[in-house]
């Protein structure tokens, strides 16, 4: 560029770093997101698979108290994540849609759960539910087990992912008004009707993240759910207190199988994240060609 | 207004507002209303005596410190890596933005057991730091880095939406004032990306004060030395000492609400200061 167009270049300088401070910069960002991310995501794997895929799925589906921990998982976050989407709908419909008073303590109170420790949280379920616990005398006088079983893993899976579903329809609900559903409700839709046709269909990519970020989560839980557990191998162990187990009893292969397929989860989890972003934009960007192609005809 | 209209036309409001508050009153509320209840029926000195001992004490300062410096550290690499995400183009960035977030979705077991194999004194990274006396598993340091991994995407994700609607116009207009790149950075720039940046050192560090999962595996978990207070509550738990063990969770419980609550002021002055 001749320097004698000093005008634009030092405009557009001045929203540009200077290149070598450009590939410093670049270069800094790239060693970051490598040590903190990149290399522990392959070393999962790489620990994993190191002693060949034999080994690998002997590991896996060799070990009952494996084979176990991932049927309790597959039992226990389901179970979780669909209370908190029944959840996650109804307090986004009553907090997007409706003005009442208390609405913004309300909105405060559904983020409460990310600032309780998980291990707090266990605690306090055991307080309620425990032998000792405030309720404990009655469940055993009925011979219902809420500790140290099922049940109790899916309150503390619940308790830790609450506020995942709210989180993401909130803004979304908000976003896209209430315009068409009142349009629904006007032309005589009824409560069931506006809400499959309409509703539904305007937020299903973000409530499907949601699921599958809370999902994520809930499979992931470790602190809450490793205090009402009681750590039984083969019992309450769910997935990722059995690579705890194994860690502790120096099996790190067979910790690092268990670890790579909830880590393979996370992966997918933000596959199916981006690509649901990707959709949104797209969706937009389409959205705006069709109506500055409307203005122009 | 409008959202008067709604409650007259749209269905559903005493439904769902009563789901909402029954399924919050039953699953989160009275849970902590139990622990406080519990705290409240021990005297006052088996409180102070749970709280106040060493152990205990040197797992709040711990729990806390490591929170404190993992917060500034996930703010300068964040604020770098969000910079770079949100100003340079590059073919590989769609893959670098959607692993910001593998913090938020990967199992905290699962970090932790990495990133204490990655630091141990034959691990990929350990091979390197060992020799140079730099201990990153069963140490403080380890802490500090799990902590790090878990609260770096929070920062991140708060600057990017930030930094992406600063106007490069004021940028250019600094410029043709006559400022150098430098002073257009700290005397524009950082003004502007300030109250997010204090929103995201408190997220992280709220995230960070309740972390167990990941620092179970990499702190080594020695009283006084490397045991936080979510572990310290494990291990009062295992020897049935509810009371103690209620009495430590209920200051952890009061130290992240209090966290909540800054945030929650945090963002309302932010969003007043852009307004």
């Amino acid at each position: 560029m001749p320097d004698t167009a000093t005008t634009p270049r030092n405009i557009t300088a001045a929203h540009e770093d200077p290149p070598a401070v450009r590939i410093a910069l670049i270069a800094t960002a790239l060693l970051i997101m490598g040590v903190l991310i990149v290399v522990p995501l392959v070393n999962v794997f790489y620990q994993a698979l190191a002693g060949g895929l034999r080994l690998y799925f002997e590991n896996l589906l060799g070990d009952p108290d494996t084979l176990h921990s991932v049927k309790l998982t597959l039992i226990v976050a389901p179970a979780a994540v669909l209370a908190n989407i029944v959840f996650g709908v109804a307090a986004a419909w009553a907090i997007a849609r409706f003005k009442f008073p208390g609405r913004a303590l309300l909105t405060a109170f559904i983020d409460l759960p990310f600032a309780v420790s998980p291990v707090v949280v266990g605690l306090f379920l055991v307080l309620i539910f425990g032998l000792q616990g405030f309720l404990g005398p009655w469940l055993r006088a009925h011979d219902i087990k809420v500790i140290f079983a099922i049940p109790g893993l899916i309150i503390a899976t619940a308790f830790v992912t609450f506020p995942v579903v709210a989180r993401e329809l909130i803004p979304l609900m908000e976003a896209i008004g209430a315009d068409e559903e009142i349009a629904a409700v006007s032309l005589g839709a009824r409560g069931w009707q506006m809400f499959r046709r309409v509703t539904l269909p305007n937020i299903k990519w973000g409530l499907l993240y949601g699921i599958i970020l809370c999902n994520a989560r809930a499979m992931g839980e470790f602190g809450a759910v490793a205090v009402v557990s009681g750590r039984i191998s083969g019992q309450t162990d769910t997935m990722p207190l059995r690579v705890e187990k194994l860690f502790q009893e120096y099996n790190m292969p067979g910790a690092f199988a268990v670890a790579s397929v909830l880590a393979s989860l996370a992966v997918v989890t933000l596959l199916v994240k981006s690509a649901l972003e990707w959709k949104t934009r797209s969706d937009l960007a389409a959205a705006a060609r069709e109506a500055s192609e409307g203005g122009q005809a | 207004m409008t959202t008067d209209v709604n409650r007259r036309v749209l269905p559903g409001f005493a439904l769902s507002l009563g789901y909402t508050m029954f399924y919050l009153s039953l699953l989160v509320l009275i849970p902590i209303f139990a622990g406080v209840v519990k705290a409240s029926s021990l005297s006052f000195q088996n409180f102070w005596d749970a709280v106040s001992g060493d152990r205990a004490v040197a797992a709040y300062t711990l729990t806390v410190g490591a929170s404190f410096v993992s917060a500034a550290i996930d703010i300068v690499i964040g604020v770098l890596v969000a910079w770079v995400l949100v100003r340079y183009q590059s073919p590989l960035k769609g893959i670098f933005d959607a692993l910001v977030d593998l913090p938020f979705a990967l199992p905290t077991a699962v970090a932790g057991l990495v990133y204490s194999d990655l630091y141990v004194e034959n691990g990929w990274l350990g091979r390197f730091l060992v020799p140079l006396g730099i201990q990153g598993a069963y140490s403080r340091l380890g802490i500090v880095l799990v902590l790090t991994f878990i609260g770096f995407p929070f920062v991140v994700r708060t600057l990017q939406p930030v930094l992406e609607n600063l106007e490069t116009d004021i940028e250019e207009a600094a410029a043709c004032l006559g400022a150098n790149r430098w002073q257009t950075v700290t005397r524009v720039l950082l003004p502007a990306v300030w109250p997010a940046t204090i929103t995201a050192f408190a997220l992280a560090f709220a995230r960070a004060l309740g972390e167990y999962g990941s620092v179970v595996f990499i702190s080594g978990n020695m009283p006084y030395r490397t045991e936080i207070a979510p572990v310290l509550i494990v291990a009062r738990l295992e020897e049935f000492a509810y009371g103690e063990a209620t009495a430590i969770a209920v200051v952890l419980l009061v130290i992240s609400l209090v966290t909540l609550f800054l945030i929650n002021l945090l963002e309302r002055w932010s969003k007043q200061s852009h307004a």
